[in-house]
């Protein structure tokens, strides 16, 4: 595996800023003034949909990249989250939806789904490897069929439409431009977040805890109580991800935490790469441009359309296969591919 | 801290309970018999060797005293108290640390991080999500430990990228942390070059009076520099106990020892 002397900051140099390099800034920039020239398609549809998706994944990305738990729930926690919104708060199933205000359906909603993912993790923290990801898919897979069975309160197969967004400060959240700003803020609170803590004592207990769990108990840590924590947390940039489809789409179905989806978000963050938090929206990205323009070049290719999760799964195959950090580890390669040694002009091979 | 008891050394401990008793402690795994009812007693302070071939038992005693293993049967008292079935991070934030055979870091972090998880282990707030201030006691100390064992050089580079010797002190670094009491070392000399040997021993015998150890050690003149009193241990049993002179001209332990080293 190509290892990268990442001078990963210590826990002192911890000085947030000063350090970002420019090329940050301007894509900061860019993102903040996407909408005054770029169309709705593409702040709805490609921007929006990518930061969605890029939290989903994000979740995946906090416990597989920093815990080593590699959990297929996390977009079932999205779609609870998603669920409880339509039933606490307003739809067009007017029969179950409960009309109750924004400001006590959106907390439900993320504290159920906490509980949720609580307790699927302490479910799933007792495992390793490819039984987490058989324990976490079960769960995932039950929840699709339970909610597609249940008609009391999951409305069944077809699940809720006219789940708006409140009109909250009297904007329209579900307008193209306030929609992308909404997103946007929501995948940089979360990024920033994830990335703040792990530099705290839980995240690099999480890290310790990847690297070798027996030395964190011979240290004094709570190994179990600290996995079971980390779903926890990673239930709410999952929620908030959950939440925000449900209004981008106005709808929630059993199909929302399909199993298709499901392993779409594992697909995500894995070709992102889940060494940085920012590797899950690059994922999501690529994600939703080949999901978005892939259909159409394979049409005028004359292949069918359905072809896309052809196209999704060669390009998982490559990734893994040639550059198991994903997207990040490739780009880390290309830099080194231009980083020659002024001296003797040669590649410098880093170690 | 959370041990606030204060354990003023080896010339209190008539009055004092034991650092380390145990009393019959055996571990079978299937058939085998890895620990056969060992009995030992260490009084606070004691700085001990244990020796013994390969596969005498010494790594499983320090796992059933550490808690990474269950005894079969027995009784294992730290400081008077029965930690027997104790979970391992609780041995740990009374006074217990150990270092391991084969290293077990935490590779895709820095030295410094290696060492403040081990700080931060035996404190509260474990679960806490706010970064480190400049001035955290935990981050004090580690930096203090960076130095104690030479890291200062390799203080912010990846564990994997360290030398054997260097994550070897690692080793002994972590094991530092916090307020220990009673030191498990099992091998930390194994594949040190002479100067880090020296270094090691040096370390050792610069600890403070009432910081005790276990110390597994094949080099007998590392051995019999850093200990008081020397166990030895054969097929999984304490085969001869006694102080460094006593063993050295033993004719058993000399038949054992030299056995070993010619297979
Ligand atoms: N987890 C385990 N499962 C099964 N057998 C084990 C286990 N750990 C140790 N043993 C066996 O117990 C016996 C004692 O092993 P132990 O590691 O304690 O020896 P040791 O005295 O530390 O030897 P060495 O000097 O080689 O480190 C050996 O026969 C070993 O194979
Ligand atoms: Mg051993």
């Amino acid at each position: 595996m190509a290892q990268v002397v990442t001078t990963e900051t210590t826990p002192q140099s911890r000085s947030m800023f000063g350090r970002i390099p420019a090329a940050y800034w301007l894509f900061g920039a860019f993102l903040l003034v996407l909408p005054s020239f770029a169309s709705n398609f593409v702040m709805y549809q490609i921007f929006g949909w990518s930061f969605i998706l890029g939290m989903i994944a994000l979740s995946l990305m906090f416990l597989a990249g920093y815990g080593g738990m590699f959990s297929l729930a996390q977009m079932t926690v999205a779609g609870l989250a998603g669920y409880v919104v339509a039933i606490c708060g307003t739809s067009a199933i007017t029969d179950i939806s409960q009309n109750w205000p924004w400001y006590v359906n959106i907390p439900a909603a993320l504290l159920i789904a906490a509980i949720f993912a609580t307790v699927v993790g302490w479910l799933a923290v007792r495992t390793e490897g490819i039984y987490t990801i058989m324990i976490t898919l079960a769960v995932a897979s039950a929840f699709f069929y339970f909610t597609r069975q249940n008609y009391v309160l999951f409305n069944g197969f077809s699940g809720f439409n006219g789940v708006f967004p409140p009109q909250l400060f009297g904007v329209d959240w579900r307008h193209p431009v306030a929609f992308y700003y909404l997103s946007l803020f929501w995948a940089a609170f979360w990024y920033f977040a994830v990335l703040y803590v792990s530099r705290s004592p839980m995240g690099l207990a999480l890290q310790g805890i990847r690297d070798n769990p027996r030395r964190m108990s011979a240290l004094g840590f709570d190994v179990t109580a600290h996995r079971v924590a980390a779903y926890t947390f990673a239930a709410f940039p999952a929620a908030i991800g959950g939440i925000l489809l449900t209004w981008q789409s106005a709808q929630i179905s059993p199909g929302t935490a399909g199993v298709g989806p499901v392993i779409d978000i594992l697909v995500i963050a894995v070709i992102g790469g889940l060494r940085h938090p920012v590797g899950p929206f690059v994922g999501a990205f690529v994600y939703v441009i080949l999901k978005s323009f892939s259909i159409d070049i394979l049409v005028a290719l004359g292949l069918g359309g359905e072809r896309f999760q052809l196209l999704i799964g060669l390009g998982f195959l490559v990734i893994v296969f040639w550059s198991p950090d994903g997207l990040l580890g490739l780009w880390a390669k290309l830099r080194d591919l231009h980083r020659r040694d002024p001296l003797i002009g040669r590649l410098v091979r880093r170690l | 801290m959370r041990s606030g008891v204060q354990v003023s050394g080896r010339l209190s401990a008539a009055g004092a309970s034991n650092a380390l008793e145990l009393r019959g402690v055996t571990k079978r795994f299937g058939a085998l018999l890895a620990l056969n009812d060992v009995s030992m007693t260490l009084r606070p302070g004691e700085r001990r060797a244990v020796l013994g071939s390969n596969g005498a038992g010494k790594t499983t005693l320090f796992n059933c005293i550490t808690g990474d293993f269950l005894p079969t049967a027995g009784e294992i008292r730290l400081y008077g108290e029965d930690i027997t079935v104790f979970p391992p991070q609780e041995r740990i934030r009374r006074g217990l640390r150990r270092t391991y055979q084969i290293s077990l870091l935490f590779a895709g972090l820095s030295v410094l991080d290696n060492i403040y998880l081990a700080c931060r282990g035996v404190l509260r707030r474990r679960f806490s999500m706010l970064r480190p201030g400049r001035n955290e006691p935990a981050l004090l100390s580690a930096v203090d430990l960076v130095e104690l064992a030479h890291l200062q050089e390799v203080r912010d580079s990846l564990v994997s990228h360290l030398s054997y010797g260097q994550q070897r002190q690692l080793e002994i670094a972590m094991a530092l942390a916090g307020a220990p009491r009673l030191l498990l070392l099992d091998e930390p000399a194994a594949g040190l070059s002479p100067n880090e040997r020296q270094a090691l021993v040096e370390i050792l015998q610069n600890l403070p009076e009432h910081i005790g150890y276990i110390i597994i050690e094949h080099d007998m003149d590392v051995a019999l520099r850093v200990a008081e009193f020397v166990t030895m241990m054969h097929n999984g049993r304490v085969f001869k106990e006694g102080n460094p002179r006593e063993l050295e001209n033993d004719a058993e332990v000399q038949a054992l020892y030299l056995g070993e080293v010619d297979g």
